[in-house]
């Protein structure tokens, strides 16, 4: 088609015709609905409703009629090119939507592969159960004392009323330093740091102190020559046994779960007295000593209902005088768990070497908080 | 202690409804804990019956063995009450014998079931039974059991004439209760349990002292406060333990020897006093008891010649030492198989010494254990004439009329009590009456109301103080009754700010890839070899243990690479590979020379007591280690891995350190045992703190773990002192940064840290940062040098930088870096 000579020949009106819009129309409309994608909508876009195709000159002659003739015309061409540009939209609005999912569909991945680049790091469940057991009484208000592993004779035993000639003495197996005068052992309990705590804080006290203790006990699935205790100690005016069996419902409650008791057996230590051994009641069976299966004993506790927990009592006003407490206005507790017997029991663990070894599958198992 | 319940209930009138697990279980809440209970006899079921011996025809076997062919009457037992045909094979018997039969269809200890077989030739219906066989312990006849002419008709059941049945509670007992090493003593508690009758075997009429007895003369009353003799002549040493005698001192733990022994070992476990036999022909003039002298010599029962220390109490006659008093009896006057006069000496002595000469020989007995612990001074006489009552009864003889008593029992030492103190210490309700009734029940005499005089029975020489008064009350009361209730703390502080950071440090190495491990702190002298120690490290001085658990780790610790090593070799060796460890542990190393007091307990240290203890110790500063080996990242499907190296370790410290708010600065170290050349020393200031890199190729070799293993061990606690507890908001310009990137051409010597610094430096205050982004060397770099390339960035607080001030800052780094290091600009 010649472009229109709109100055000289303004009569040329026949393409404004209701047949010559509508056929531009339907043209426009198929060839929309022909197109296969986005590039082909493009072309489509220039050919059928660009400025220079049929509709876009038919639009710019509409000016050149007479005024009644105009008015149709515009009316017509507006409505026509209206319907185009909708019909546009609509398939730019679908073959978008192909494509991007056709994109996506390329972009897949096998998301079951791998992705294991950094091994995992974990901390060691006796260092969590430490801090574990140390939030417990200090969510109580209890602090956190320490001393020293090595540690010196009269601490761990004499100001502990548990004097040279003690027979008590060869019942916690003592690994001595050289030279033997310098009088320095590793400490075979944390009971020294109650000393310690004593002679270096005025009551009321109330700490507890989870550490590392020694003993020349052959190492195997139950002994260890190193291994951990979680001392407790309270100094205060009007302290009674009862504060300890307090403390100690709590804490194993804390530790095992709700409705978990202590149970006191007399027994001997020479830094308490009146002493208690403590007996948990078996988490497993709950005390009844009977495997799930109602049949066999319970694997736990081995059919007794209770486990061995630590020791504990009162403490002795000699221990007190030693470590410059007045005996007659303050009394005291003091207990000693074991941390990795604790571990054992709450996690099943069988064999205490598992601690020690360092295989990295036992630390990672337990993660980094426990 | 093992104590059969027949011999308990001996003393104690138990309900006769009380079974022996109630038994148990009330003895154990009163503190004598249930260790085992032994049922003996149990495994044994079926006929057991006596039988007499009609014939007994030897029959040689090809194999060398004579067996027996008898017949032997059981009378109805069998059923038909003919003679059973049995086959035996030992010899101590003969016919008209009376034996012990287990007929078919018995079962013997170990499951053994017995029936009818076909052996040598015969049908064998039963077993002709030896003492070992049913249980009953090595007799020392290795035979069978020949009964006693008297012992009953063939048929009869013979269980209860062997004593077969018994039930035993083996107790746990704590040091402070000796007593209870004595069915005197655990009848006692019984008694107390089911308060029930009691009656003392201690309590008994004893001929009065006097000076027709044997010579004794004690030089040390304060050793040997009491000792008691008597004789019995005419003894015969042939006559036989009875078999309920033998049987319970079997059942008690102890092996029946001979009546003499036996004898004495039963009196002991009845009353708990240990005795000593003589036999009185071998001695050799007077008994004197005193303090050994230095060096002077004793062969004692176990055929140990032992070199006495002047401390050790010592039993002499005129040929000298002739025990180890109190502990164990020496051999010169050991009773025998031919002894026909005993003296029976039944002595108290001191428990101090008693232990201590224990120890110095390194001698453990059933006598020294009770001695040592304290036994009850009153009753010598009655265990003696206990003694001399049994062995007349059963060897024959008489005993002499001479009894010789040196000493009296000491008076036992009065504690008073207020009677609230029970309650006050207990948190029990515990009325005055029942604190009296409770202390006059363990054998307390108890005088007053309010405020109590109580004098300890003489079996409790533990019981000294008042709250072990409360002990006694609080175990009667029961301590099942102790209510529970939480101590009223006052408002704490919570963790300190260095327990929250040392948790800190675990958590960000956890984060960060690491596994922590804890490792034993023992090493021996090899393990610095391994690590390559020059002679004069000081890591090498550590402090040695007297008593190590293995002579090749007698060392303490200072420093923790072994540990780690290794764990990390362990976990190779069991097929963990790509692994980072890290454990935070304190090492210890040693003071010289320096002593810890043994300061008095009746008092608080002075200071400067406290303070000379304290410098005594070792010091004791928390290390940390880590290692690392195979990838640090993985390789998988996506590619290779990355292999951990020396920077690996060098990180993560500096990763630690920017936990706790503070930077280390690194500097190239030179220590074993590291790589020479990558071996990072770490600062903070001016302070090292320890090194990081790789390990030595030797040391890699020497500790079984892969080449280039990389490792780090800093001083912790120095860190820990260091860091920063409260961070300061930080402030930053919002304003837009400029980039300028530099590269600089410099010898290979100089370390990138320093230029690095020195850009800082000369960058001036409008540099915000500085940071290597590539290393190059090659062709087009002079041989010995390499390129730095840093990016620098540019920001002003309060306007946007011109492109004038970023260069002049840019040039003015450049320059300082040229001038400092000689580097040149490419
Ligand atoms: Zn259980």
């Amino acid at each position: 088609m010649s472009a229109p000579n709109n100055s000289f020949d303004p009569v040329q009106v026949t393409p404004l015709g209701e047949e010559q819009v509508f056929a531009m129309r339907d043209a426009a409309l198929q060839a929309i609905e022909a197109a296969a994608d986005l590039d082909a909508l493009k072309q489509v876009r220039t050919e059928h409703a660009g400025d220079r195709s049929p509709l876009g000159l038919a639009n710019r002659e509409i000016g050149a009629l007479p005024p009644q003739a105009k008015k149709d015309a515009g009316m017509r061409v507006g409505q026509v090119r209206g319907a185009v540009n909708q019909a546009l939209a609509a398939r730019q609005e679908v073959l978008e939507a192909e494509a991007e999912e056709r994109m996506l569909l390329t972009e897949t991945v096998d998301v079951t592969v791998p992705w294991d680049r950094s091994p995992r790091g974990a901390r060691h469940p006796i260092t969590m159960m430490s801090e574990r057991i140390a939030d417990i009484f200090v969510a109580m208000g209890w602090e956190v004392a320490e001393g020293p592993l090595v540690e010196a004779e009269w601490l761990n035993f004499d100001a502990l009323n548990l004097g040279a000639d003690h027979p008590a003495r060869t019942m916690q197996d003592t690994f001595w330093t050289e030279p033997a005068e310098n009088n320095v052992v590793l400490r075979t309990h944390t009971s020294p740091v109650q000393a310690r705590t004593m002679l270096t804080r005025t009551p009321p006290i109330y700490v507890v102190c989870p550490g590392r203790v020694f003993r020349t006990d052959e190492y195997d699935a139950t002994h260890s020559p190193m291994f951990h205790q979680v001392e407790g100690l309270v100094v205060d005016e009007g302290i009674t046994m009862a504060h300890l069996k307090g403390s100690l419902d709590h804490f194993a409650q804390a530790v095992f779960g709700e409705g978990i008791t202590t149970r006191f057996r007399p027994s001997y230590f020479p830094f308490t007295e009146p002493s208690a051994e403590v007996d948990l009641i078996c988490f497993v069976c709950r005390g009844s000593g009977l495997a799930e299966s109602g049949e066999s004993a319970c694997r736990t506790c081995r059919g007794e209902g209770w486990i061995e927990w630590g020791g504990c009592g009162v403490v002795n006003p000699r221990v007190l005088t030693a470590c410059g407490v007045d005996p007659e206005r303050y009394t005291g507790f003091a207990f000693g768990m074991g941390i990795d017997r604790t571990l054992m029991f709450r996690h099943g663990v069988g064999d205490l070497r598992s601690f020690f070894e360092g295989d990295v599958r036992f630390s990672r198992a337990f993660g980094t908080e426990i | 202690m093992k104590a059969p319940v027949s011999w308990i209930r001996e003393y104690v009138d138990l309900p006769a409804a009380a079974t022996t697990d109630e038994l148990a279980a009330r003895l154990t809440a009163l503190g004598l804990k249930l260790e085992a209970l032994e049922r003996p006899g149990a495994d044994i079921t079926g006929p057991l019956v006596i039988g007499r011996v009609l014939t007994m025809d030897p029959e040689p076997q090809k194999n060398g063995k004579t067996i027996n062919w008898c017949t032997v009457d059981v009378a109805d037992a069998n059923g038909t009450g003919e003679p059973q045909g049995i086959v035996c094979g030992a010899h101590n018997f003969a016919p008209g014998d009376l034996v012990v039969v287990v007929l078919p269809g018995g079962v013997l200890p170990g499951g053994f079931e017995i029936s009818e077989r076909k052996t040598y030739g015969h049908l064998s219906a039963g077993m002709i039974c030896s003492s070992a066989e049913l249980g009953l312990g090595d007799d020392g006849a290795h035979g069978i059991i020949v009964l006693p002419p008297d012992a009953g008709k063939p048929g009869d059941e013979v269980r209860e004439l062997l004593h077969l049945d018994d039930e035993v509670i083996e107790f746990e007992i704590n040091p402070d209760r000796a007593y209870a090493l004595s069915l005197r003593g655990v009848a006692r508690e019984a008694a107390l349990a089911f308060e029930a009758p009691y009656a003392d075997p201690a309590l008994r009429e004893t001929p009065a002292p006097n000076d027709q007895g044997y010579p004794v003369v004690v030089d040390d009353p304060a050793g040997c406060p009491v000792f008691v003799a008597r004789t019995v002549s005419g003894f015969d040493p042939a006559a036989p333990t009875p078999r309920w005698m033998a049987r319970r001192i079997q059942l008690a733990g102890m092996r029946p020897i001979s009546l003499a022994v036996d004898v004495t070992n039963y009196v002991m476990l009845e009353l708990g006093h240990p005795i000593h036999g003589y036999d009185a022909d071998k001695l050799a003039g007077p008994i004197r008891v005193r303090r050994a002298t230095e060096g002077e010599r004793l062969t004692t029962l176990d055929g140990a010649e032992r070199t006495l220390a002047s401390e050790d109490l010592v039993v002499t006659d005129d040929t000298g030492p002739i025990g180890l008093g109190g502990v164990m009896g020496g051999s010169t006057t050991e009773m025998s198989e031919t002894t026909t006069r005993i003296l029976v000496e039944v002595a108290s002595w001191n428990p101090t010494s008693m232990f201590r000469t224990g120890k110095r020989h390194k001698l453990t007995s059933e006598a020294g254990k009770r001695n040592e612990r304290g036994v009850d001074p009153t009753i010598p006489e009655a265990a003696a004439d206990r003694v001399v009552e049994l062995l007349v009864a059963h060897g024959g003889g008489t005993a002499e009329p001479g009894v010789t008593k040196i000493g009296v029992a000491p008076e036992q030492p009065t504690v008073t009590m207020e009677a609230g103190l029970p309650a006050r210490i207990t948190g029990m309700e515990i009325p005055a009456e029942t604190v009296v009734d409770n202390l006059l029940a363990v054998g307390c005499e108890v005088t007053g109301t309010d405020r109590l005089t109580v004098v300890p029975p003489p079996w409790r020489p533990d019981i000294t103080d008042p709250f072990d008064l409360v002990e006694e009350v609080a175990r009667i009361v029961g301590y099942d009754n102790v209510p529970s209730v939480l101590p009223p703390a006052p408002a704490g502080r919570g963790l300190t700010q260095e327990q929250l950071f040392r948790r800190r440090v675990g958590r960000t190495l956890a984060g960060a890839g690491f596994v922590e491990v804890l490792t034993f702190p023992f090493l021996g002298e090899t393990a610095f070899d391994t690590l390559g120690l020059p002679a004069d490290d000081a890591r090498r001085t550590a402090l040695r243990l007297a008593n190590p658990l293995s002579a090749e780790a007698p060392l303490m610790a200072t420093t923790l690479l072994p540990g780690a090593l290794e764990a990390l070799a362990r976990n190779l060796g069991r097929g963990n590979g790509d692994l980072a460890l890290f454990e935070a542990a304190t090492v210890t190393l040693p003071r010289v020379g320096a002593v810890a007091p043994i300061l008095p307990v009746d008092r608080r240290p002075t200071p400067s007591e406290w303070d000379e203890l304290n410098e005594a110790l070792p010091d004791q500063p928390l290390h940390l280690a880590l290692a690392l080996t195979g990838d640090r990242d993985t390789a998988g499907w996506w590619g290779p891995g990355r292999k951990a190296e020396w920077a690996d370790a060098v990180e993560a410290v500096r990763e630690v350190a920017a936990a706790l708010g503070i930077e280390v600065t690194v500097r190239a170290g030179d220590q074993a045992p590291w790589h020479p050349g990558r071996c990072a020393e770490l600062f903070l200031g001016d302070l090292s703190i320890g090194y990081a890199g790789e390990l030595h190729p030797r040391v890699c070799k020497a500790a079984g773990v892969p080449e280039r293993t990389a490792v780090a061990e800093v001083n912790l606690s120095t860190l820990l002192a260091h860091a920063v507890a409260v961070v300061p908001g930080p402030e930053f310009s919002t304003f837009p940064v400029a980039k300028e990137d530099v590269a600089l051409l410099l010898p290979v010597e100089v370390p990138a840290e320093d230029v690095a610094q020195t850009l800082r430096e000369g960058a001036g205050a409008l540099c915000e940062s500085v940071r290597l982004f590539d290393i190059y060397t090659g062709e087009q770099v002079q041989a010995g040098h390499r390129s730095l390339a840093f990016a620098l960035r540019f920001r002003a607080p309060d306007r946007t930088l011109t492109e004038a001030e970023t260069g002049e800052a840019r040039g003015a780094a450049v320059a300082l870096a040229a001038e400092r290091h000689g580097a040149v600009q490419r």
